[in-house]
């Protein structure tokens, strides 16, 4: 099974998914981030979906556990890079990422967890 | 005809569709909308005990498009209407339903019974398409 890397930048962790993510490699991912983020202490996780070529219904759950379990720990989440045809399709489907803070790309996602966190979670997760 | 048992070959149905959507020239858009589309209708099956998919380039008047059959051999269903239903998700509500994946295909026909299995099939064409790139 791959496994997707989890870089260290600052006190940021950086996975830039660059697959058509199986199952269990998703899932394996969310365990090591988890653990990561204990270990290290992060503040903010980005996930880069930069090469990411579709985001499925269980792809985009993935990515509001993280977000969610991210927060239990005291980090936060951001997801940069969508594709414009991965963002159509995503509202088309009827999942809008609710929850999860998207930002263009790295740059201003790293920009975005630099400052000071706003509060709360950006709404709730819509459309299950 | 791609066996649907486990995740790996969920991903193969994945590849092969846009395989296929590349090759009747759609465009990014509709090629991504077709292989979300067949994601979501392999998991189903996945989740209901697994399946196969069927592919296949189909024309009609001078338009290319491609037709996936996705079937299981699960439960089937008893109420087709509120499987369609947005939110709605059997199968440990993993899926978003097949509401969602109806509005990502430009045909959808849902063919099932209790006890008899599930079988979708959809059709997408390429609608903007000026022939092979």
């Amino acid at each position: 099974m791959e496994r997707v890397p989890i870089l260290k930048v600052g006190d940021v962790l950086l996975i830039s998914i660059q697959t058509d993510l199986e199952d269990r490699t998703a899932l394996a991912l969310q365990e090591d981030l988890a653990e990561q983020i204990v270990r290290t202490g992060a503040r903010g996780v980005v996930i880069d979906i930069t090469a990411v070529e579709i985001v499925d219904s269980f792809i985009g759950r993935m990515f509001a556990t993280i977000a969610a379990m991210s927060r239990l720990l005291d980090a936060r989440t951001v997801v940069v890079g969508m594709r414009p045809a991965v963002a159509i399709t995503l509202v088309e489907l009827g999942l809008s990422l609710g929850g999860v803070h998207t930002a263009l790309n790295l740059e201003k996602g790293m920009r975005l967890l630099a400052a000071p966190d706003p509060g709360g979670p950006p709404g709730t997760m819509s459309g299950r | 005809m791609l066996p649907i048992s486990n995740d790996v070959e969920m991903a193969a149905v994945r590849r092969a569709v846009r395989e296929c959507a590349v090759q009747i020239g759609m465009s990014l858009v509709e090629q991504t909308k077709l292989v979300t589309a067949a994601s979501e209708l392999a998991r189903n099956a996945l989740l209901h005990g697994g399946g196969r998919a069927e592919i296949a380039l189909v024309e009609s008047g001078g338009r290319r498009g491609i037709r996936l059959v996705c079937t299981d051999d699960g439960p089937g269903i008893a109420d087709p209407a509120q499987a369609m239903s947005d939110g709605y998700s059997t199968g440990g509500g993993l899926g978003l339903g097949l509401g969602g994946t109806r509005r990502l295909v430009d045909e959808f026909t849902l063919d099932t019974a209790p006890g008899r299995g599930t079988t979708v099939t959809v059709v997408s064409w390429a609608w903007r398409a000026a022939g092979p790139r």
